[in-house]
């Protein structure tokens, strides 16, 4: 049963994490707006969207399918999950000090959007917050799964990991697509500005928390 | 660093004209002859104000003889683009270079009656860390502040070609140069972008020899002034096509794309065709296969007059020529604002089709061998130069020098510098208001303007105003 709980919190905690990455315009839903406009067609909006939604997909994978592979090595489970952590911890502290944005991103030009999508992505360590999370919830399925072949665990764990990324870019798309479409198709784009709101602070300490919970649950 | 964007970044050139309107403008205040320190006027533009058309503070430099000339802001309507990063910078600073000494003032107007020097970059770090001198134009653009030279290395500018360079956008280091493959561009002047399309275009002056203790008149003659355009993928920081305007049409200046980025033309203005001394505006647009090209869309003619009354340059030809040095668009892409500084008129164009302007409007002020008055019966020295547009279209303000040297040449004897403003009427037309008149202070000459919050030069806008 508690395993059960766990497992619906962390999954929670996926798909949540996708709307706030998917509402905040600093992740790309402006520039969907911005195609459609500039190509005078609702099409391009789903273009530009679909391909924040590729890069942002390849950003999860890139980050999760190592964790996924290295969960193989059963015996050092606790050691990865600490490891995890941390890493996720130091990142926040970085963005912390650090405040300045990396400034390779601005030289993907505007019609690299999936490209750009991924950039992004892991600038901010959007894949890593995920992986406290996603070895959670591993370790809700191993659990269940009892002393299953390496193997079978190995398969799992690469599903799982996909499930994650998938789930997490579907909520980011839907979010980020509501709001581009509601801005492109009725309010315009004054809400643009009215809704950025500079969340660097509370994203740095969004990923110290992740970080620093999931160490207390190790 | 803000917690939301600044109000005075628009996502699209329509909610910058729907913006508040101005109450305050910056001017640049250049002493000719170096005897005193260049400075920056603030001067009150609010109606409602008792010190309307006054300057209401001023910010001295403490160096002599920068020669002020252009200038812009930290932070611009362009960091609404997801693309930059940017989206929390305050529109705070104005980045002013001199011309001249190819220093660089960074100054904190966030207080604007208070405004105050920031920062000051010295020469030797311009020239040290780009190989570039006397910088010029500033733009606010993806990867931070990009600033345009006149001059390369050595001591008079000619050392490598003169080109852009970038600066942080919050701690104003310089970075380094722009260019990676500059293509043909020897000579620069200004430069400006769309950045959704991601191009830029630039244009030629002359290399400081040939500007900066005069024109040069066999370089005029031989046309040896620059007469092309360069277009580059802009973040790809390659030049990717020059058009030659003509070599008889020397000094392809200001460059104005529309401001809305679904539209993918502009105008770049040129100072004189020396085959017939006309003045001329070309359009450029982009076409269906990337390619650009230019045509020539507004001409002027010079205005016969005895030599007897015209300054020893110009006797030969019996005739003033325009001298189109500065353009402007307005922000709904409609009246282009052309200075035709020679004869001492500002023409406004309507450009609702940009192949095909039409003269909509028209003011005589100044102007070589004819210096007719302000309304208000005040004169006019030189002849209308850097022209400003309010956001909301409905004000043109402009000063009158154009470089010292070049004004003593075109006008011998004549000093003073003033700053002027035109009503724009509902459909068109251009009437200068009699009580806006500002007299900058003695041994001053005033150059160009910036308004609070944003104008119409400085802002580029990454979405499109449908």
């Amino acid at each position: 049963m508690d395993s059960m709980t766990s497992a619906t919190a962390l999954w929670g905690a996926v798909v949540v994490s996708g709307l706030y990455h998917g509402v905040n315009p600093g992740m790309g839903w402006p520039l969907a707006v911005s195609a459609a406009l500039m190509d005078r067609s609702r099409r391009s909006l789903w273009r530009a969207l679909g391909a924040l939604a590729l890069g942002h997909l390849l950003a999860m994978a890139a980050i999760l399918f190592p964790f996924g592979a290295l969960l193989f090595l059963a015996d050092w489970q606790r050691a990865i999950q600490i490891g995890a952590a941390c890493l996720v911890i130091a990142l926040g502290l970085y963005l912390l000090v650090n405040r300045r944005h990396p400034r390779f991103l601005s030289r993907v030009p505007p019609s690299r959007l999936a490209l750009w999508s991924f950039l992004a992505a892991m600038a901010h360590g959007a894949g890593l917050m995920l992986v406290p999370i996603y070895l959670g919830i591993c370790q809700t399925v191993d659990t269940d799964a009892g002393h299953a072949a390496a193997s079978t665990l190995m398969t799992d764990n690469v599903s799982v990991a996909a499930l994650v990324a998938l789930a997490h870019t579907g909520a980011m798309t839907l979010a980020g697509g509501v709001f581009a479409f509601v801005v492109y198709r009725w309010v315009g784009l004054k809400a643009l500005s009215r809704s950025w709101f500079n969340l660097d602070v509370v994203w740095a300490v969004s990923l110290v928390l992740v970080g620093g919970l999931s160490l207390a649950t190790v | 660093m803000n917690l939301r964007p600044d109000p005075t970044f628009h996502a699209t050139p329509k909610l910058a004209m729907e913006a508040p309107a101005e109450t305050l403008a910056f001017t640049l205040m250049l002493s000719p002859d170096g005897s005193q320190p260049d400075g920056l006027a603030v001067v009150d533009v609010d109606p409602k104000s008792k010190t309307y058309g006054e300057i209401v503070h001023q910010v001295i430099m403490p160096n002599k003889g920068d020669e002020f000339h252009h200038f812009g802001w930290n932070a611009c309507s362009s960091s609404l683009s997801p693309l930059s990063g940017h989206a929390f910078l305050e529109r705070r600073y104005l980045i002013i270079p001199g011309i001249r000494s190819s220093r660089i003032y960074v100054i904190d107007v966030k207080e604007p009656l208070e405004a105050k020097i920031h920062k000051i970059i010295e020469p030797e770090e311009v020239f040290a860390k780009t190989g570039y001198s006397r910088p010029h134009t500033i733009h606010c653009g993806p990867e931070g502040i990009y600033v345009s030279t006149l001059g390369g290395g050595g001591v008079d500018g000619t050392d490598g070609p003169p080109g852009i360079f970038i600066m942080d956008c919050e701690t104003f280091e310089i970075l380094g140069r722009y260019e990676m493959d500059r293509g043909q561009q020897e000579k620069h002047y200004d430069f400006w972008w769309n950045l959704p399309r991601d191009y830029m275009v630039s244009s030629e002056w002359g290399l400081p020899p040939q500007f900066e203790n005069g024109i040069v008149a066999e370089d005029l003659l031989s046309n040896k002034y620059g007469h092309k355009i360069h277009f580059w993928k802009l973040r790809e920081r390659k030049n990717v096509q020059t058009i030659d305007l003509g070599a008889n049409h020397q000094m392809a200046l200001e460059i104005r794309p529309a401001h809305d980025p679904s539209k993918d033309y502009g105008f770049c203005g040129v100072v004189v065709d020396t085959t017939n001394l006309q003045g001329a505006i070309f359009t450029w647009w982009q076409k269906d296969d990337g390619t650009f090209e230019a045509k020539k869309t507004i001409t002027i003619d010079p205005r016969p007059e005895d030599p007897a009354n015209l300054p020893p340059l110009l006797q030969g030809f019996g005739a003033v020529p325009p001298l189109v040095t500065d353009i402007d668009l307005s922000l709904d892409d409609k009246y282009l604002y052309v200075a035709c500084w020679g004869l001492g008129e500002m023409h406004q164009y309507d450009v609702s089709d940009p192949m095909n302007p039409k003269l909509a409007g028209k003011v005589e002020l100044g102007g070589i061998a004819r210096n007719a008055p302000h309304p208000n019966g005040k004169p006019f020295a030189y002849g209308p130069q850097m022209v400003e547009i309010s956001r909301d279209g409905k004000r043109v303000y402009w000063t009158n020098s154009l470089y010292s040297t070049w004004d003593d040449q075109f006008y011998p004897g004549t000093s003073g510098g003033q700053m002027v403003m035109a009503h724009v009427g509902e459909n068109g037309g251009l009437e200068l208001a009699e009580d806006f008149y500002v007299e900058f202070p003695e041994g001053y000459r005033s150059h160009q303007i910036r308004l609070e919050g944003g104008d119409c030069s400085t802002d580029s806008f990454c979405y499109p105003s449908a």
